[in-house]
């Protein structure tokens, strides 16, 4: 007797003990910012749901009553993740990997269409979207896969298949129609970026960005001398700019060749477009291709010169640049669909079209702009309550929170998020895993891209890319999974000391 | 150490990227909420109101330009549950006859938001649809008594004759399916369900318009926006001409009254269908207006089943119309030339199997075989094809390349014809007889098939087609309902010959035995005298009592019209198809018929045959 006493103490106390560092080494204040913006988001929901008359928010028929519901339910999968013990994620990665792959491969033939996408598996009462859950898989498949004791993102097969973790589900989901969930994976290049990728690489993309919107807004317009295309001119010119800039921050310390480039460069072109305006109208984007060319013979020369590899790669991101420019106008009309080509015309104020692709975005601006400094109060908003703004309770949600808390409330949430996603690069830095501390960015850095395109949508600053607002849209499937997404990397965080 | 040590710092990168997007954000909500006062002023007075415009559906004509379908005015009552101040409901409910309860399920039924998504007590919400002018009038006198409720104009379907059910179709309501796959419905469109509304629904619809109206805070219209700059005019539906000929559509319907059947008639250089009977039909008049659904469910329960088009649904055995492509097959593979004499004694008779036949001369050649519709004949073929293990190397290989003919010919897949909900009939293939028959099987076992029986069957449409590609001397084109889609380009499956596998000459053999099949064989019936018909007869086995089948086509040079009739439990085909076929021509190639003739169809449309009562 007095033996199983002792067996069953002892047991007791390691079990206690081990609960008790659980509950010392939690990071509560996670999980306290991660309760108030639930609860921030349901009553975002009630408003956004509520029609004058009944608020009847905690009938299960309703989308305030369905929220809670499932809020409740992520509450309690977040209780059992922090149960569940953490080295599982570490030991099961690629097969939760593999099944998801699986689970995704599976909805591309689903027969169930909502809406012109398949990406829904309807289970009974319960429409499920796997691709909400693949970013956790994919986030912990990502990181141990980097944390393998040889992993060296600087070799060739490593980092392709790396690429491939990020690509082949991203893939999975365009097949399903889900452009929008696709391009959240993204985001996981800023968890690269920490890791080691060159930041040239993110520079690169974002320059990809800058030239497709200019060269698209402006490919049409005529400089006024009636020769020269803006968007070209001003593409080609930026490709001077950032060679120039590139050979500065990359080439030989010391050397004056960024200075020749950029004063020689624009000295020209500058001299050729006073020309074409004043003297005799030509083609100037011809005379900055010739100054591209001379310039990559430039480059050619001082790579033979130096002999620093470096000038070879900005020599191909000049070339890239230049057909990049090129090809951008083909993708924009030949593989882009009609709707997102308005969309980006209307973004990039192309297109005038308030009832048509710019009614979201028009509205949602109105309702945004309605809630002035403190807002009309909870359950008062008009915009959202006359359904001018469309799946104001998913994608468009922060427009509710907007008009009906004004610029403070819409303040407070964003710096709420922002908190979160800091807190959350503090956690993940002070892991003592590589594991961990890639799964860490990964859960911030889709929370920030989630964050930056929806309410950039809400606001217009991004074009109108159908991803929701974490904790805040409506959906199960969408709260899950970004609950899932925190609570493991809480978990895996409070376990770091061992 | 120090690489990794350079790492970590780009935490404050990331960090400092959040920052931005914060600060943009921040600047971005100040902009719109605190600088300008232009939104706060959009959203107190300037509210947008979209109001839908419904544009006019297409018209729908036949080949001669006669008006088959048109639109009619109707009336949508449209509610504001939030202007509703003081409802009568029994005064409302004795306006427009209908019972309370009726109303009050309208009601749930609109607040229902898994029925109606866009709900809102603030909006016009459709209550209920197709009330007629009558109706209408009542209401409208009284609709000041009724605040909240507003009475919306817009346009039903109208027929002007009463047949061709099957392939005008008609339009109801948009299912929860139909929005979710298209976004362009709302609740309260209305959508093609059958025949040609639903298949060409994308021409007839049109384009919705829009007029954007600015409403204040308390809902009062305030005027268009902008001055109506960015209203939107509905684009009406564009008009169909269909290739149906209507009289003889007519025609059709009237010979096949109390039948269970099909005619179906092509033109053979064109591939238009010339008319698409199938019997028990109904008048299309009974799928509008708010009685459609009560009429529906009714038809649905019938057990002869009107709704389904059996022209292109119903898969038969097509019989002894089926030995044409027999002969065309045989003739190419040269298993046979047309002087090839086989002997029929009253059958084909070989190790014990027996295939009856009737009386003619034995043995004999192809054309007298084709017009005396000698099964021997054919069971020799088919067993001399199969069985030819020189030529094809096995059992499986001779009976896929008997498959291939006839796939060729148009049978064993659905055609495409521009209608919803086509059969494809079957034609066997090797692998489905070696899993039949766990690959013992030989020419002898599989010999019906050569007759148009066993398991082989065809829908009334392709045996139409068959008679177009003897017409045409081997080729046909896809078969289609729509002439014309006015200011667009037909479909160019529509335009394109599609050739069989057989050549040219073996069509004229073929045809020349459907001549004499007309002049001096089984379908003497059909022997006028002014216009060269051709055709075959068919008896189709099956359970009950024989079906009666015709295939046939005229004039023999130069074809204007393909026809195929099969009448279930007709019996013999000179009984019910070869009279119908020949009256079908007939009436197309003079355009009436002759006054013997008319008492002929006069005959033919007051026989009955007796079906039973159960479901079919």
């Amino acid at each position: 007797m007095k033996f199983w006493q002792r067996i069953f103490k002892t047991e007791e106390s390691i079990m206690g003990s081990r609960k008790d560092s659980l509950w010392k080494t939690l990071d509560w204040w996670t999980i306290g910012l991660y309760l108030v913006l639930v609860v921030c988001g349901w009553f975002s929901i009630c408003g956004a749901s509520y029609d004058y008359g009944d608020p009847n928010f905690f009938d299960f028929g309703t989308r305030a009553g369905k929220q809670l519901m499932w809020i409740g339910c992520s509450l309690g999968l977040g209780f059992v993740l922090l149960m569940l013990e953490d080295r599982i994620y570490d030991t099961y990665a690629y097969l939760i990997f593999g099944v998801m792959l699986l689970l995704l491969f599976g909805t591309i033939f689903n027969p169930h269409e909502i809406k012109g996408s398949r990406s829904w598996i309807v289970l009974g009462p319960v429409s499920l979207q796997p691709a909400e859950f693949a970013k956790f898989a994919t986030a912990l498949a990502l990181a141990k896969y980097m944390s393998e004791y040889s992993y060296n993102m600087e070799r060739f097969k490593h980092m392709v298949i790396t690429l491939a973790i990020i690509f082949v589900p991203m893939i999975l989901i365009v097949c399903q129609k889900e452009t929008g969930s696709a391009l959240v994976y993204l985001s996981f290049f800023l968890v690269l970026y920490r890791e080691g990728m060159t930041g040239s690489i993110l520079f690169a993309g974002v320059c990809a960005v800058i030239y497709f919107i200019i060269g698209i807004r402006f490919s049409a317009e005529m400089m006024p001398d009636g020769m020269t295309l803006w968007g070209e001119f001003a593409v080609l010119g930026l490709v001077v700019i950032f060679t120039a800039l590139l050979v500065e921050a990359y080439g030989k310390v010391g050397n004056r060749a960024s200075l020749y480039i950029g004063v020689c460069g624009c000295g020209t072109i500058l001299l050729g477009l006073l020309f074409s305006l004043y003297v005799i109208p030509f083609n100037v984007g011809i005379l900055e291709i010739v100054v591209c060319s001379v310039m990559g013979i430039y480059l050619i020369y001082l790579f033979l010169h130096e002999r620093i590899r470096n000038y070879l790669y900005i020599l191909f991101f000049s070339i890239c640049s230049i057909g990049f420019l090129f090809s951008a106008d083909y993708v924009f009309n030949n593989v882009l669909e009609p709707h997102q080509q308005i969309r980006i015309k209307v973004l990039l104020g192309m297109e005038d079209d308030p009832t048509g692709a710019g009614y979201n975005v028009n509205q949602s601006k109105i309702a945004i702009g309605s809630g002035g400094l403190t807002g009309k109060g909870f359950l008062n908003g008009t915009q959202t309550k006359l359904k001018y703004v469309p799946e104001q309770d998913t994608d468009f949600i922060f427009c509710t929170v907007g008009e009906e808390q004004g610029f403070v409330g819409s303040v407070i949430v964003v710096l709420l998020f922002a908190i979160l996603i800091w807190r959350l690069i503090h956690l993940a830095e002070r892991q003592t895993s590589r594991f961990g501390r890639v799964y860490g960015y990964s859960v911030l850095s889709i929370f920030f891209f989630h964050l930056f395109v929806n309410i950039g949508m809400v606001l217009g600053l991004t074009p109108v890319i159908g991803i929701p607002l974490p904790f805040f849209s409506y959906g199960g499937s969408s709260l899950w999974g970004f609950t899932i997404l925190l609570f493991v990397f809480l978990r895996i965080d409070a376990a770091r000391e061992r | 150490m120090d690489r990794n040590y350079n790492l970590s710092k780009r935490r404050y990168v990331i960090g400092t990227v959040v920052l931005c997007v914060v600060i943009l954000f921040v600047v971005r909500l100040f902009v719109l909420q605190v600088m300008t006062d232009e939104y706060k002023q959009n959203a107190d007075s300037n509210a947008f109101l979209r109001k839908i415009q419904y544009p006019s559906r297409g018209i729908i004509y036949d080949r001669t330009d006669k008006l088959l379908v048109y639109n009619q005015p109707a009336y949508d009552i449209t509610v504001i549950t939030k202007e509703i101040t003081s409802l009568d409901t029994a005064d409302l409910c004795r306006t427009l006859k209908i019972t309370p309860e009726f109303l009050r399920k309208k009601f749930r039924d609109m607040k229902d938001k898994r029925l109606n998504p866009g709900y809102s007590p603030y909006t016009n919400q459709v209550l209920l649809t197709q009330l007629s002018a009558e109706d209408c009038g009542v209401l409208q006198e009284k609709l000041f008594k009724f605040p909240g409720f507003y009475i919306q104009r817009r346009t039903i379907r109208q027929y002007n004759y009463n047949v061709g059910a099957h392939i005008l179709g008609d339009i109801a309501e948009v299912s929860k399916g139909d929005m979710e796959l298209d976004e362009y419905y709302q609740p309260g469109d209305f959508i093609g369900k059958l025949g040609v509304e639903r298949s060409y629904e994308k021409q007839l619809r049109g384009e919705k318009g829009v007029e954007i109206l600015l409403r204040d805070a308390h809902g009062r219209i305030q005027g268009n926006y902008m001055d109506g700059k960015y209203d939107k005019a509905p684009i009406p539906g564009k008009n169909i001409t269909l290739s149906l000929d209507i009289e003889l559509q007519q025609l059709g319907e009237r010979l096949l009254e109390g039948k269970i059947g099909s005619i179906v008639a092509i033109e053979p250089s064109t591939g238009e269908v010339l008319c698409l009977v199938s019997s028990p039909s109904y008048d299309p008049h009974l799928m509008v207006g708010r009685e459609r659904g009560k009429n529906h469910l009714a038809m649905s329960r019938n057990p002869w089943k009107p709704l389904l088009n059996r022209a292109i649904m119903g898969t038969y055995p097509p019989g002894s119309t089926f030995k044409t492509t027999q002969a065309l097959t045989f003739l190419q593979e040269g298993i046979i030339v047309p002087g090839t004499m086989y002997s029929c004694s009253h059958g084909f008779s070989f190790r014990g199997l027996h295939v009856g036949c009737h009386g003619h001369p034995s043995p004999l050649p192809l054309i007298p075989a084709i017009a005396t519709s000698c099964n021997g004949y054919f069971c020799w073929g088919l067993y001399h094809m199969i069985g030819a293990r020189q030529k094809y190397g096995s059992v499986q290989k001779a009976m896929n390349t008997w498959r291939d003919y006839m796939v060729s010919m148009g049978f064993g897949y659905s055609l495409g014809i521009d209608l919803p909900g086509e059969k494809r009939g079957m034609i066997p293939n090797a692998k489905f007889y070696d899993k039949a028959y766990r690959g013992s099987w030989n020419g002898l076992t599989i010999i019906s098939i050569s007759i148009g029986q066993g398991e082989v069957t065809a829908t009334p449409l392709q045996m139409a087609n068959l008679g177009a590609t003897i017409a045409n001397r081997g080729y046909f084109i896809t078969p289609h309902v729509v002439k014309k889609v006015e200011g667009e380009q037909l479909d160019s499956l529509y335009l394109k010959k599609r050739y069989t596998l057989v050549e040219k000459s073996h069509y004229e053999e073929v045809a020349q035995g459907m001549r004499m099949a007309v002049l001096g064989g089984t379908c003497r019936a059909a022997n006028l005298p002014d216009i060269e018909i051709c055709g075959k007869t068919g008896t189709a086995q099956n359970h009950g009592k024989d079906h009666s089948a015709f295939m046939g086509f005229a004039p023999y040079h130069n074809p204007q019209i393909a026809v195929a009739v099969y009448v279930e439990n007709g019996g013999w085909g000179a009984t019910y198809g070869v009279p119908i076929g020949k009256l079908m021509i007939e009436k197309y190639l003079k355009g009436k018929l002759s006054p013997e003739d008319e008492v002929l169809a006069t005959d033919i449309q007051n026989r009955r045959i007796d079906y039973g009562l159960e479901e079919r």
